[in-house]
């Protein structure tokens, strides 16, 4: 029905008809999928939460004399520099140099490399601190140092995993309270956490991958960056419902774009307690509707998005596999939960209210012709699993 | 009958007046301490509803301004950084008297009652971001 080319040529002259994706269910309600189809060119999708494998590749430039980095901190957070001689990877769970971690149960995790990168987002003032074995060319054996991500060459944000098509609910069935990165859990099937932007989020509006693929253009904490691979872990074969949208983890995607055009309100390090540091990202990713298959399936409803309950304290942690229920994400956003009978307190790490700020905010950079649409150079794949890892002996 | 939630700080001069007896003793007011911290020698804090006459916990608010210790009606010892919070929701399920709650569920925004918390520090404990912290 449209193509790419003329979304965005309808885009460029500021005429695209933009919708988020929580509008669009009750549009099409309104005008049905074939009228609707015709008019609305594009459907923005979001969601912001704790994304663990994040991070972001650096280049500090050389001083002088110079120095071939081989071990580094910012703010006292390790830094990957097995790499160039001044460039680093900044990981999001890195903790801080001489963290106890847990060996005061539950650890506290204040800071690390998530918050490195929050404040370097941000525009603070950052300590860097290296080390060298020297080299003939590469004299220099140590240096500490202050900058801001303006004095940086280059600041790339470079995640492996974001944006999980569907994820699970934590409960916990022991009898002690457990710390996961669901937050805590408290004994015997007490509360439950959630971690989705359910109607909203990127994939569970287009189930299939249609439009969302390699080279797709997504808004990354307000830098215009884009999907440079299917993210790791990615398992397109998760069971589906009737409606073709998964019902657990599946589908991910590998995102990156460039740091110095990012906004701060969308970057921001994260401390779970007993478990560790990571990095919360506000995603847009905008969909073409190129056809009303396209459009049906981003009117997904949350009560029609089921979301696998699991259990923290044995389930997970032993690779059992087993569901103890499926909720939908009506009842977990509403926080009316019923399981065995009994009501569960809800809890939810991922932000409906941000997500729905970044869908807007996509929705009008659209709008104005600032932001366009790429057509995918490649699918992600449709027939993946996720394989486990085997012990085995050398023999 | 009302009831007002007071936010007491003792500097180091005050912390051996036996504050809480006077309001009891003289003012007929019912005392419920949510937090204390007051050491001798050290500062002290001290977060409490009172409940009673309007005009006796007036009083009882004079009698306390004449000593040194620092009465404060609107600060509490829990404090919410909303520019920090993110509205994640995770505090919901930890916060017992349900200050920190959802009012539109098609939004999702975190709200807090000031009224409703009874400063337990769950929320301190919990939260990923930091939003909330004790000033002791």
């Amino acid at each position: 029905m449209k193509t790419y080319d003329e979304i965005n040529k309808k885009i460029e002259s500021q005429k695209a008809v933009v919708l988020t994706a929580d509008e669009i269910i009750e549009y099409v309600e309104k005008k049905g999928l074939q009228a609707a189809a015709r008019e609305v060119d594009v459907v923005t999708t979001a969601t912001f939460g704790p994304m663990c494998s994040s991070g972001c590749f650096i280049n500090f430039g050389h001083s002088k004399p110079k120095i071939r980095i081989s071990e580094a901190w910012i703010e006292d957070v390790l830094v990957y520099s097995g790499i160039a001689a001044v460039d680093a990877y900044i990981g999001a769970t890195q903790l801080r140099y001489n963290d106890p971690a847990n060996m005061n149960y539950p650890g506290e995790f204040i800071y690390g490399g998530g918050h490195v990168i929050e404040e370097l987002v941000a525009g603070k003032k950052l300590q860097l601190f290296a080390l060298s074995y020297g080299t003939d060319e590469y004299p220099r054996r140590e240096i500490r140092t202050y900058f801001t991500i303006n004095d940086l060459n280059q600041a790339i944000m470079v995640n492996p995993r974001n944006c999980y098509q569907n994820y699970n609910v934590a409960i916990n069935c022991s009898d002690r309270h457990i710390y996961t990165y669901l937050g805590l859990l408290k004994p015997n099937k007490k509360n439950i956490t959630y971690c989705s932007a359910g109607q909203l989020s990127p994939l569970l509006n287009d189930p299939y991958y249609q439009t969302i693929g390699i080279g797709t253009r997504a808004w990354l904490a307000g830098a215009h960056g884009h999907v440079y691979a299917e993210g790791t872990q990615h398992c397109s074969l998760t069971e589906r419902g009737e409606n073709g949208v998964p019902t657990g983890g599946a589908g991910t995607l590998a995102l990156t774009g460039d740091m110095k055009q990012m906004n701060p309100d969308f970057v921001r390090g994260v401390s779970l307690k007993g478990y560790g540091v990571s990095l919360a990202l506000g995603i847009g990713i905008p969909i073409p509707i190129l056809n009303t298959e396209i459009l049906k399936r981003t009117a997904v409803r949350d009560r029609d998005i089921y979301a696998p309950l699991i259990d923290y304290s044995n389930d997970y942690p032993n690779c059992s596999g087993k569901i103890l229920y499926k909720f939908n994400y009506e009842e977990l956003k509403r926080g009316e939960v019923f399981f065995e009978g009994k009501q569960l307190e809800v809890s939810s790490l991922s932000s409906y209210t941000k997500a729905l700020e970044v869908a807007q905010i996509l929705k009008d950079e659209i709008r104005r012709g600032e932001f366009f649409l790429s057509k995918p150079i490649a699918k992600l794949p449709l027939q993946q699993s996720f394989k486990p890892l085997k012990i085995r002996k050398k023999d | 009958m009302e009831t007002k939630k007071l936010y007491l700080f003792f500097p180091k001069s005050e912390t051996e007046k036996p504050i809480i007896y006077h309001l009891v003793k003289d003012y007929n007011l019912i005392i419920n301490i949510f937090r204390a911290k007051i050491t001798p020698e050290e500062e002290g804090y001290l977060v409490i509803d009172v409940t009673g006459k309007e005009e006796d916990i007036e009083k009882s608010i004079e009698f306390i301004k004449k000593s040194k210790v620092k009465v404060n009606e609107t600060n509490k010892g829990l404090q919410r950084d909303v520019n920090k919070c993110t509205h994640c929701g995770n505090c919901l399920s930890h916060c017992p008297t349900k200050a920190l709650h959802i009012k539109d569920f098609n939004l999702r925004k975190v709200e807090f009652d000031e009224v409703l918390c009874i400063e337990c520090l769950a929320c301190v404990k919990n939260c990923p971001f930091g939003a909330c912290s004790s000033i002791f």
